[in-house]
Protein backbone atom coordinates (compact mmCIF):
# COMPACT_ATOMS: atom_id res chain seq x y z
CA UNK A 1 0.00 0.00 0.00
CA UNK A 2 1.33 3.54 -0.92
CA UNK A 3 2.23 6.21 1.54
CA UNK A 4 -0.47 8.30 -0.58
CA UNK A 5 -3.20 5.72 0.48
CA UNK A 6 -2.38 5.66 3.66
CA UNK A 7 -2.67 8.93 4.31
CA UNK A 8 -6.18 9.17 2.56
CA UNK A 9 -7.70 6.25 4.13
CA UNK A 10 -6.09 7.65 7.60
CA UNK A 11 -8.08 11.27 6.67
CA UNK A 12 -11.24 9.58 6.47
CA UNK A 13 -10.40 8.51 10.10
CA UNK A 14 -9.22 11.59 10.92
CA UNK A 15 -12.83 13.15 10.26
CA UNK A 16 -14.09 10.67 12.46
CA UNK A 17 -11.73 11.31 15.35
CA UNK A 18 -12.94 15.13 14.46
CA UNK A 19 -16.29 14.33 14.36
CA UNK A 20 -16.23 12.61 18.07
CA UNK A 21 -13.71 15.65 19.16
CA UNK A 22 -16.58 18.19 18.50
CA UNK A 23 -19.56 16.33 19.27
CA UNK A 24 -17.83 15.99 22.81
CA UNK A 25 -17.36 19.15 23.71
CA UNK A 26 -20.82 20.19 22.44
CA UNK A 27 -22.61 17.89 24.76
CA UNK A 28 -20.01 17.89 27.83
CA UNK A 29 -19.38 21.61 28.18
CA UNK A 30 -23.14 22.61 28.88
CA UNK A 31 -23.90 18.72 30.49
CA UNK A 32 -20.75 19.39 32.76
CA UNK A 33 -22.28 23.09 33.99
CA UNK A 34 -25.25 21.06 35.30
CA UNK A 35 -23.74 18.35 36.69
CA UNK A 36 -21.79 21.16 38.60
CA UNK A 37 -24.64 22.95 39.80
CA UNK A 38 -25.72 19.15 41.10
CA UNK A 39 -22.57 19.19 42.49
CA UNK A 40 -23.21 22.14 44.52
CA UNK A 41 -26.71 21.45 45.53
CA UNK A 42 -27.48 22.13 49.18
CA UNK A 43 -31.20 20.69 48.44
CA UNK A 44 -31.43 18.35 51.69
CA UNK A 45 -35.31 17.24 52.05
CA UNK A 46 -35.09 15.75 55.51
CA UNK A 47 -33.70 19.50 57.28
CA UNK A 48 -36.39 19.36 58.87
CA UNK A 49 -35.96 16.42 61.17
CA UNK A 50 -33.46 17.80 63.32
CA UNK A 51 -34.27 20.64 65.86
CA UNK A 52 -31.75 21.73 68.04
CA UNK A 53 -29.96 19.34 70.13
CA UNK A 54 -31.03 16.01 68.53
CA UNK A 55 -29.22 13.09 68.23
CA UNK A 56 -26.30 12.20 65.72
CA UNK A 57 -28.71 10.06 63.49
CA UNK A 58 -30.98 12.67 63.01
CA UNK A 59 -28.64 15.00 62.30
CA UNK A 60 -26.86 13.08 59.74
CA UNK A 61 -30.15 12.52 58.05
CA UNK A 62 -31.12 16.30 58.12
CA UNK A 63 -27.80 17.13 56.59
CA UNK A 64 -28.08 14.32 53.73
CA UNK A 65 -28.13 16.14 50.23
CA UNK A 66 -29.63 13.24 47.99
CA UNK A 67 -28.60 14.99 44.85
CA UNK A 68 -25.26 16.10 45.81
CA UNK A 69 -24.15 12.61 46.75
CA UNK A 70 -25.24 10.93 43.57
CA UNK A 71 -23.25 13.28 41.29
CA UNK A 72 -20.54 13.07 43.66
CA UNK A 73 -20.57 9.58 42.75
CA UNK A 74 -21.19 9.75 39.46
CA UNK A 75 -18.01 11.99 39.09
CA UNK A 76 -16.10 9.50 41.40
CA UNK A 77 -16.87 6.84 39.23
CA UNK A 78 -16.31 8.55 35.48
CA UNK A 79 -13.11 9.87 36.89
CA UNK A 80 -11.62 6.59 38.84
CA UNK A 81 -12.36 4.00 35.89
CA UNK A 82 -10.93 3.74 32.56
CA UNK A 83 -12.83 5.91 29.76
CA UNK A 84 -12.05 2.61 27.79
CA UNK A 85 -14.01 0.61 30.00
CA UNK A 86 -16.88 2.90 30.32
CA UNK A 87 -16.95 3.31 26.43
CA UNK A 88 -17.03 -1.40 26.83
CA UNK A 89 -20.22 -0.65 29.22
CA UNK A 90 -22.14 1.96 27.23
CA UNK A 91 -21.54 -0.32 23.92
CA UNK A 92 -22.26 -3.59 25.37
CA UNK A 93 -24.57 -2.81 28.28
CA UNK A 94 -27.49 -2.58 26.76
CA UNK A 95 -27.66 -5.98 25.20
CA UNK A 96 -26.17 -7.66 28.17
CA UNK A 97 -28.08 -6.23 30.42
CA UNK A 98 -31.53 -6.01 28.89
CA UNK A 99 -31.18 -7.86 25.73
CA UNK A 100 -31.47 -5.27 23.33
CA UNK A 101 -29.73 -6.07 20.39
CA UNK A 102 -27.01 -3.45 19.25
CA UNK A 103 -27.71 -2.09 15.85
CA UNK A 104 -24.92 -1.20 13.46
CA UNK A 105 -25.06 2.50 13.84
CA UNK A 106 -25.22 2.48 17.75
CA UNK A 107 -21.53 2.27 17.85
CA UNK A 108 -20.99 5.75 17.21
CA UNK A 109 -23.78 6.60 19.49
CA UNK A 110 -21.97 4.96 22.29
CA UNK A 111 -18.67 6.66 21.45
CA UNK A 112 -20.23 9.85 21.80
CA UNK A 113 -22.53 9.16 25.09
CA UNK A 114 -18.98 7.38 26.87
CA UNK A 115 -17.15 10.49 26.00
CA UNK A 116 -19.95 13.14 26.89
CA UNK A 117 -20.65 11.30 30.30
CA UNK A 118 -16.87 11.15 31.00
CA UNK A 119 -15.62 14.68 30.09
CA UNK A 120 -19.17 16.07 31.64
CA UNK A 121 -17.71 15.40 34.96
CA UNK A 122 -14.21 16.57 34.58
CA UNK A 123 -15.20 19.46 33.25
CA UNK A 124 -18.11 19.71 36.13
CA UNK A 125 -15.44 19.48 38.29
CA UNK A 126 -13.35 22.73 36.55
CA UNK A 127 -16.82 24.76 36.72
CA UNK A 128 -16.95 24.09 40.08
CA UNK A 129 -13.85 25.25 41.64
CA UNK A 130 -14.07 28.40 39.12
CA UNK A 131 -17.56 29.22 40.73
CA UNK A 132 -16.14 28.75 44.22
CA UNK A 133 -13.02 30.68 43.42
CA UNK A 134 -15.69 34.09 42.90
CA UNK A 135 -15.21 36.27 45.38
CA UNK A 136 -18.91 37.04 47.35
CA UNK A 137 -18.69 40.55 46.63
CA UNK A 138 -19.44 39.98 43.05
CA UNK A 139 -22.72 38.04 44.31
CA UNK A 140 -23.44 40.70 47.01
CA UNK A 141 -22.95 43.85 44.70
CA UNK A 142 -25.31 42.05 42.14
CA UNK A 143 -28.02 41.13 45.14
CA UNK A 144 -28.40 44.75 46.53
CA UNK A 145 -28.61 46.06 42.59
CA UNK A 146 -31.24 44.09 41.92
CA UNK A 147 -30.28 41.52 40.16
CA UNK A 148 -32.18 38.25 39.75
CA UNK A 149 -30.13 34.70 40.84
CA UNK A 150 -30.03 33.51 36.84
CA UNK A 151 -28.93 37.00 35.90
CA UNK A 152 -26.00 37.27 38.63
CA UNK A 153 -24.91 34.13 37.41
CA UNK A 154 -25.19 34.44 33.51
CA UNK A 155 -24.12 38.13 33.54
CA UNK A 156 -21.99 38.85 35.90
CA UNK A 157 -20.37 35.13 37.63
CA UNK A 158 -19.87 32.81 34.36
CA UNK A 159 -18.20 35.25 32.26
CA UNK A 160 -15.51 35.68 34.85
CA UNK A 161 -15.21 32.06 35.64
CA UNK A 162 -15.28 31.43 32.44
CA UNK A 163 -12.22 33.61 31.92
CA UNK A 164 -10.69 31.76 35.08
CA UNK A 165 -10.95 28.03 34.36
CA UNK A 166 -9.80 28.77 30.63
CA UNK A 167 -6.27 27.00 31.16
CA UNK A 168 -8.32 24.13 32.76
CA UNK A 169 -10.47 23.86 29.70
CA UNK A 170 -7.34 23.49 27.19
CA UNK A 171 -5.49 20.80 29.44
CA UNK A 172 -8.65 19.05 29.02
CA UNK A 173 -9.28 19.89 25.18
CA UNK A 174 -5.93 18.39 24.45
CA UNK A 175 -6.07 15.52 26.60
CA UNK A 176 -9.60 14.81 24.42
CA UNK A 177 -7.78 15.19 21.18
CA UNK A 178 -5.59 12.44 22.05
CA UNK A 179 -8.41 10.19 23.73
CA UNK A 180 -10.51 10.39 20.78
CA UNK A 181 -8.28 7.25 19.76
CA UNK A 182 -9.94 4.96 23.00
CA UNK A 183 -12.66 4.49 20.71
CA UNK A 184 -11.13 1.97 19.52
CA UNK A 185 -11.98 -0.05 22.38
CA UNK A 186 -15.29 -0.49 20.65
CA UNK A 187 -13.60 -0.96 17.57
CA UNK A 188 -15.15 2.56 15.90
CA UNK A 189 -12.92 3.12 13.10
CA UNK A 190 -11.59 6.58 13.86
CA UNK A 191 -8.27 7.43 13.16
CA UNK A 192 -6.17 5.05 15.47
CA UNK A 193 -8.15 1.86 14.61
CA UNK A 194 -7.62 2.27 11.27
CA UNK A 195 -4.29 3.13 11.70
CA UNK A 196 -3.91 -0.62 13.55
CA UNK A 197 -5.85 -2.57 10.85
CA UNK A 198 -3.45 -1.15 7.85
CA UNK A 199 -0.43 -1.82 10.27
CA UNK A 200 -1.23 -5.54 10.77
CA UNK A 201 -2.36 -6.28 7.59
CA UNK A 202 0.08 -4.41 6.05
CA UNK A 203 3.04 -4.95 8.52
CA UNK A 204 4.55 -1.79 8.85
CA UNK A 205 4.58 0.81 10.99
CA UNK A 206 3.74 4.00 8.40
CA UNK A 207 0.10 4.15 9.48
CA UNK A 208 1.19 5.29 12.97
CA UNK A 209 3.86 7.80 12.44
CA UNK A 210 1.06 9.03 9.99
CA UNK A 211 -1.72 8.96 12.89
CA UNK A 212 0.94 10.53 15.13
CA UNK A 213 1.40 13.60 12.72
CA UNK A 214 -1.98 14.25 12.70
CA UNK A 215 -2.85 14.03 15.90
CA UNK A 216 0.24 16.46 16.54
CA UNK A 217 -1.22 19.01 13.99
CA UNK A 218 -4.67 18.65 15.42
CA UNK A 219 -3.90 19.23 18.88
CA UNK A 220 -1.24 22.40 17.79
CA UNK A 221 -4.49 23.99 15.96
CA UNK A 222 -6.29 23.58 18.89
CA UNK A 223 -3.99 25.02 21.22
CA UNK A 224 -4.07 28.02 18.85
CA UNK A 225 -7.69 28.58 18.99
CA UNK A 226 -7.38 28.33 23.04
CA UNK A 227 -4.89 30.85 23.06
CA UNK A 228 -6.80 32.97 20.73
CA UNK A 229 -10.11 32.50 22.82
CA UNK A 230 -7.56 33.17 25.99
CA UNK A 231 -6.28 36.29 24.77
CA UNK A 232 -10.27 37.14 23.51
CA UNK A 233 -10.82 37.39 26.95
CA UNK A 234 -7.77 39.51 28.17
CA UNK A 235 -9.71 42.67 28.27
CA UNK A 236 -10.47 42.39 32.13
CA UNK A 237 -8.89 41.48 34.97
CA UNK B 1 -40.66 61.29 57.10
CA UNK B 2 -38.63 58.62 58.09
CA UNK B 3 -36.89 56.81 54.99
CA UNK B 4 -35.71 54.32 57.09
CA UNK B 5 -36.56 52.92 61.16
CA UNK B 6 -34.51 49.78 61.98
CA UNK B 7 -36.04 48.60 65.53
CA UNK B 8 -34.86 46.29 68.01
CA UNK B 9 -32.96 44.38 65.68
CA UNK B 10 -30.89 40.96 67.02
CA UNK B 11 -28.29 39.06 65.20
CA UNK B 12 -26.03 36.20 66.07
CA UNK B 13 -24.03 34.19 64.55
CA UNK B 14 -23.66 30.54 66.16
CA UNK B 15 -23.60 31.37 69.68
CA UNK B 16 -22.11 34.89 68.85
CA UNK B 17 -24.43 37.85 69.65
CA UNK B 18 -23.58 40.35 67.28
CA UNK B 19 -26.77 42.95 67.39
CA UNK B 20 -28.03 43.13 70.69
CA UNK B 21 -31.17 45.29 69.97
CA UNK B 22 -30.38 48.18 67.92
CA UNK B 23 -32.92 50.81 66.98
CA UNK B 24 -31.56 52.96 64.05
CA UNK B 25 -33.75 55.83 62.26
CA UNK B 26 -33.07 57.87 59.44
CA UNK B 27 -35.19 60.87 58.08
CA UNK B 28 -35.42 62.38 54.68
CA UNK B 29 -32.94 64.07 53.96
CA UNK B 30 -30.38 62.88 56.95
CA UNK B 31 -27.11 62.11 56.73
CA UNK B 32 -26.17 59.31 60.02
CA UNK B 33 -22.84 58.48 60.59
CA UNK B 34 -22.16 54.94 63.16
CA UNK B 35 -18.73 54.89 64.59
CA UNK B 36 -17.87 52.29 66.54
CA UNK B 37 -14.53 49.64 67.45
CA UNK B 38 -14.15 46.39 65.06
CA UNK B 39 -16.25 44.11 65.81
CA UNK B 40 -18.77 46.53 67.50
CA UNK B 41 -21.40 45.10 64.38
CA UNK B 42 -21.61 48.08 62.25
CA UNK B 43 -21.20 46.21 59.04
CA UNK B 44 -23.53 43.34 60.37
CA UNK B 45 -26.12 45.59 60.75
CA UNK B 46 -25.88 47.96 57.53
CA UNK B 47 -26.28 44.41 55.87
CA UNK B 48 -28.94 43.51 57.82
CA UNK B 49 -30.32 46.55 56.34
CA UNK B 50 -29.38 45.74 52.58
CA UNK B 51 -30.83 42.33 52.72
CA UNK B 52 -27.29 40.57 52.82
CA UNK B 53 -28.14 39.05 55.89
CA UNK B 54 -31.60 37.87 57.99
CA UNK B 55 -32.33 39.31 61.17
CA UNK B 56 -33.00 36.70 64.12
CA UNK B 57 -35.73 39.51 65.92
CA UNK B 58 -36.92 43.48 65.38
CA UNK B 59 -38.30 45.24 62.55
CA UNK B 60 -37.40 47.24 59.26
CA UNK B 61 -38.98 48.85 56.72
CA UNK B 62 -38.27 51.42 54.30
CA UNK B 63 -41.01 54.51 53.90
CA UNK B 64 -43.45 52.31 55.79
CA UNK B 65 -42.98 49.43 53.71
CA UNK B 66 -41.95 46.61 55.70
CA UNK B 67 -38.80 44.04 55.43
CA UNK B 68 -39.23 42.32 58.36
CA UNK B 69 -41.59 42.25 61.06
CA UNK B 70 -41.38 40.10 64.53
CA UNK B 71 -44.13 39.16 66.20
CA UNK B 72 -45.50 39.14 70.00
CA UNK B 73 -44.48 35.90 70.29
CA UNK B 74 -41.59 36.44 68.99
CA UNK B 75 -42.05 35.05 65.12
CA UNK B 76 -39.87 36.77 62.67
CA UNK B 77 -41.70 37.10 59.09
CA UNK B 78 -39.94 38.38 56.02
CA UNK B 79 -42.25 40.22 53.41
CA UNK B 80 -42.64 37.93 50.14
CA UNK B 81 -40.19 38.08 47.49
CA UNK B 82 -42.02 40.24 45.03
CA UNK B 83 -42.06 42.44 47.74
CA UNK B 84 -38.32 42.66 48.73
CA UNK B 85 -37.43 43.29 45.05
CA UNK B 86 -39.43 46.29 45.09
CA UNK B 87 -37.81 47.48 48.26
CA UNK B 88 -34.64 46.36 46.90
CA UNK B 89 -34.67 49.63 44.89
CA UNK B 90 -34.89 52.11 48.29
CA UNK B 91 -31.57 51.53 48.67
CA UNK B 92 -28.14 51.35 47.49
CA UNK B 93 -24.45 50.16 49.47
CA UNK B 94 -21.26 50.90 48.72
CA UNK B 95 -18.89 48.17 49.58
CA UNK B 96 -15.34 48.77 51.45
CA UNK B 97 -13.87 47.18 48.29
CA UNK B 98 -15.79 48.42 45.59
CA UNK B 99 -17.34 45.04 44.11
CA UNK B 100 -17.08 46.35 40.75
CA UNK B 101 -17.71 44.01 37.99
CA UNK B 102 -14.24 43.51 36.49
CA UNK B 103 -15.59 42.48 33.06
CA UNK B 104 -17.72 45.44 32.61
CA UNK B 105 -15.86 48.21 31.21
CA UNK B 106 -16.90 51.44 34.03
CA UNK B 107 -19.76 53.21 31.78
CA UNK B 108 -21.22 49.37 31.38
CA UNK B 109 -20.76 48.65 35.22
CA UNK B 110 -23.33 51.99 35.90
CA UNK B 111 -25.79 51.39 33.11
CA UNK B 112 -26.18 47.58 33.04
CA UNK B 113 -28.48 47.05 36.08
CA UNK B 114 -30.48 50.79 34.90
CA UNK B 115 -31.36 48.91 31.68
CA UNK B 116 -31.77 44.82 32.77
CA UNK B 117 -32.64 45.16 36.28
CA UNK B 118 -34.96 48.92 36.25
CA UNK B 119 -35.90 48.18 32.85
CA UNK B 120 -35.20 51.71 32.24
CA UNK B 121 -34.80 53.72 28.46
CA UNK B 122 -31.26 52.55 27.38
CA UNK B 123 -30.35 56.31 25.55
CA UNK B 124 -31.87 57.50 28.84
CA UNK B 125 -29.87 55.15 31.36
CA UNK B 126 -26.66 55.98 29.28
CA UNK B 127 -27.29 59.64 29.13
CA UNK B 128 -27.91 59.71 33.04
CA UNK B 129 -24.51 57.94 33.52
CA UNK B 130 -22.47 59.83 31.67
CA UNK B 131 -24.00 62.97 33.44
CA UNK B 132 -23.11 61.57 36.86
CA UNK B 133 -19.97 60.12 35.70
CA UNK B 134 -18.61 64.16 34.55
CA UNK B 135 -20.26 65.26 38.06
CA UNK B 136 -17.37 63.12 39.60
CA UNK B 137 -14.72 63.78 37.07
CA UNK B 138 -14.74 60.17 35.94
CA UNK B 139 -16.03 61.80 32.22
CA UNK B 140 -12.57 60.46 30.24
CA UNK B 141 -13.18 57.10 32.36
CA UNK B 142 -16.32 55.68 30.81
CA UNK B 143 -14.78 53.29 28.77
CA UNK B 144 -11.94 52.08 31.00
CA UNK B 145 -12.30 48.42 32.96
CA UNK B 146 -12.11 48.52 36.68
CA UNK B 147 -8.49 47.57 36.76
CA UNK B 148 -7.14 49.99 34.78
CA UNK B 149 -8.59 52.60 37.57
CA UNK B 150 -7.08 53.63 40.82
CA UNK B 151 -8.36 52.83 43.76
CA UNK B 152 -9.88 56.32 44.29
CA UNK B 153 -11.56 56.40 41.09
CA UNK B 154 -13.14 52.58 41.84
CA UNK B 155 -14.95 53.89 44.51
CA UNK B 156 -16.27 57.19 42.85
CA UNK B 157 -17.45 54.59 40.08
CA UNK B 158 -18.86 52.27 42.62
CA UNK B 159 -20.70 55.57 43.99
CA UNK B 160 -22.11 56.65 40.63
CA UNK B 161 -23.58 52.73 40.50
CA UNK B 162 -25.47 52.87 43.09
CA UNK B 163 -26.33 56.59 43.08
CA UNK B 164 -27.70 56.05 39.02
CA UNK B 165 -30.01 53.49 40.60
CA UNK B 166 -31.94 56.79 42.40
CA UNK B 167 -31.95 55.28 46.18
CA UNK B 168 -34.05 57.01 48.70
CA UNK B 169 -31.09 55.97 50.97
CA UNK B 170 -27.58 55.46 50.31
CA UNK B 171 -25.40 53.20 52.58
CA UNK B 172 -21.97 53.54 52.49
CA UNK B 173 -19.73 50.68 54.86
CA UNK B 174 -16.00 52.11 54.99
CA UNK B 175 -15.67 53.70 52.11
CA UNK B 176 -12.56 54.68 52.31
CA UNK B 177 -10.80 51.68 54.29
CA UNK B 178 -9.38 49.95 51.29
CA UNK B 179 -7.74 53.19 49.63
CA UNK B 180 -4.29 54.71 50.41
CA UNK B 181 -4.73 57.81 52.54
CA UNK B 182 -3.72 60.07 49.85
CA UNK B 183 -6.88 58.72 47.90
CA UNK B 184 -9.38 59.18 50.68
CA UNK B 185 -9.86 62.86 50.46
CA UNK B 186 -11.43 62.63 46.37
CA UNK B 187 -13.68 59.84 47.89
CA UNK B 188 -14.79 62.17 51.46
CA UNK B 189 -14.91 64.94 48.98
CA UNK B 190 -17.81 63.35 46.72
CA UNK B 191 -19.76 61.53 50.00
CA UNK B 192 -19.51 65.49 50.58
CA UNK B 193 -21.18 67.45 47.95
CA UNK B 194 -23.96 64.42 47.75
CA UNK B 195 -24.48 66.03 51.36
CA UNK B 196 -25.06 68.94 49.62
CA UNK B 197 -27.80 67.53 47.38
CA UNK B 198 -29.53 66.38 50.66
CA UNK B 199 -28.77 62.59 50.01
CA UNK B 200 -30.11 60.39 52.54
CA UNK B 201 -26.91 58.77 53.80
CA UNK B 202 -26.11 56.02 56.17
CA UNK B 203 -22.32 56.06 56.78
CA UNK B 204 -20.04 53.68 58.60
CA UNK B 205 -16.50 55.11 58.83
CA UNK B 206 -13.37 55.37 61.29
CA UNK B 207 -12.99 58.69 59.60
CA UNK B 208 -13.98 60.49 63.04
CA UNK B 209 -13.41 64.32 61.63
CA UNK B 210 -15.59 63.61 58.28
CA UNK B 211 -17.96 61.83 60.44
CA UNK B 212 -18.05 64.93 62.93
CA UNK B 213 -18.35 67.59 60.00
CA UNK B 214 -20.89 65.32 57.42
CA UNK B 215 -23.30 64.03 59.70
CA UNK B 216 -26.39 65.27 61.27
CA UNK B 217 -27.01 62.60 63.76
CA UNK B 218 -24.16 59.84 65.10
CA UNK B 219 -24.43 56.82 66.16
CA UNK B 220 -21.65 54.97 68.70
CA UNK B 221 -21.94 51.27 68.94
CA UNK B 222 -20.22 49.12 70.76
CA UNK B 223 -20.81 45.35 71.70
CA UNK B 224 -23.65 44.97 69.45
CA UNK B 225 -25.59 47.70 71.08
CA UNK B 226 -26.41 51.37 70.34
CA UNK B 227 -24.18 53.16 73.85
CA UNK B 228 -24.34 56.70 72.48
CA UNK B 229 -26.70 58.93 70.05
CA UNK B 230 -26.76 62.85 69.12
CA UNK B 231 -25.74 65.74 67.04
CA UNK B 232 -21.95 65.41 66.22
CA UNK B 233 -21.24 68.15 68.89
CA UNK B 234 -23.14 66.54 71.14
CA UNK B 235 -20.96 62.83 70.97
CA UNK B 236 -18.11 64.08 69.97
CA UNK B 237 -17.95 67.26 72.20
CA UNK B 238 -19.40 65.96 75.04
CA UNK B 239 -19.68 62.32 75.10
CA UNK B 240 -22.06 60.96 78.10
CA UNK B 241 -20.50 57.33 78.11
CA UNK B 242 -16.87 56.21 79.50
CA UNK B 243 -16.89 54.20 76.62
CA UNK B 244 -17.68 56.79 73.94
CA UNK B 245 -14.68 58.72 75.47
CA UNK B 246 -12.08 55.71 75.57
CA UNK B 247 -13.05 55.40 72.02
CA UNK B 248 -12.84 58.51 71.14
CA UNK B 249 -9.67 59.09 72.58
CA UNK B 250 -7.95 55.57 70.43
CA UNK B 251 -9.44 57.01 67.04
CA UNK B 252 -9.78 60.40 66.93
CA UNK B 253 -6.93 61.99 69.53
CA UNK B 254 -7.60 65.23 67.25
CA UNK B 255 -11.22 65.41 68.03
CA UNK B 256 -12.03 68.20 70.46
N1 LIG C 1 -20.76 35.67 58.56
C1 LIG C 1 -20.28 35.69 59.82
N2 LIG C 1 -20.13 34.55 60.52
C2 LIG C 1 -19.66 34.55 61.77
N3 LIG C 1 -19.31 35.66 62.44
C3 LIG C 1 -19.42 36.83 61.82
C4 LIG C 1 -19.91 36.91 60.46
N4 LIG C 1 -19.92 38.22 60.09
C5 LIG C 1 -19.46 38.91 61.15
N5 LIG C 1 -19.16 38.09 62.19
C6 LIG C 1 -18.67 38.51 63.51
O1 LIG C 1 -19.55 39.48 64.01
C7 LIG C 1 -18.85 40.48 64.73
C8 LIG C 1 -19.21 41.84 64.17
O2 LIG C 1 -18.70 41.95 62.86
P1 LIG C 1 -18.89 43.24 61.96
O3 LIG C 1 -18.21 42.96 60.68
O4 LIG C 1 -20.32 43.60 61.91
O5 LIG C 1 -18.08 44.32 62.81
P2 LIG C 1 -17.71 45.80 62.39
O6 LIG C 1 -18.23 46.68 63.47
O7 LIG C 1 -18.14 46.09 61.00
O8 LIG C 1 -16.12 45.78 62.48
P3 LIG C 1 -15.03 46.51 61.55
O9 LIG C 1 -14.92 47.92 62.07
O10 LIG C 1 -13.78 45.73 61.80
O11 LIG C 1 -15.50 46.44 60.15
C9 LIG C 1 -17.38 40.13 64.61
O12 LIG C 1 -16.99 39.47 65.81
C10 LIG C 1 -17.33 39.18 63.45
O13 LIG C 1 -16.28 38.27 63.59
MG1 LIG D 1 -17.15 46.43 59.15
Amino acid sequence: MSLETIIIQLAVGLLKSIAIFALTLIGSLPLGLFVAFGRMSKWAPLKGLAPAGSGRLRKGLAGFRPLQTLVKLYISLMRGTPLMLQLMVVYFGPYYLFKIPIGQNYRFTAVIIGFVLNYAAYFAEIYRSGIESMPVGQYEAASVLGYSRPQTFFKIILPQVIKRILPSITNEVITLVKDTSLAFAISYSEMFTLARKISSSQSTLVPFVVAGIFYYLFNLIMAYVMERAEKSLGYFR
Amino acid sequence: MNVLELTNIRKSFGSLEVLRGITVTVAKGEVVAIIGPSGSGKSTLLRCATLLETVDEGEINYLGDYVVRTSPEGRVQYSSPADLKRIRRYFGLVFQNFNLFPHYSVIKNVIDPLIHVQKRDKEEAYADARALLSKMGLADKADSYPYQLSGGQQQRVSIVRALAMKPEVLFFDEPTSALDPELTGEVLKVIRSLTEEHMTMVIVTHEMQFAQHVADKVYFMDDGLVVEQGTPDEVFGKPQEERTRRFLERYAPTAP
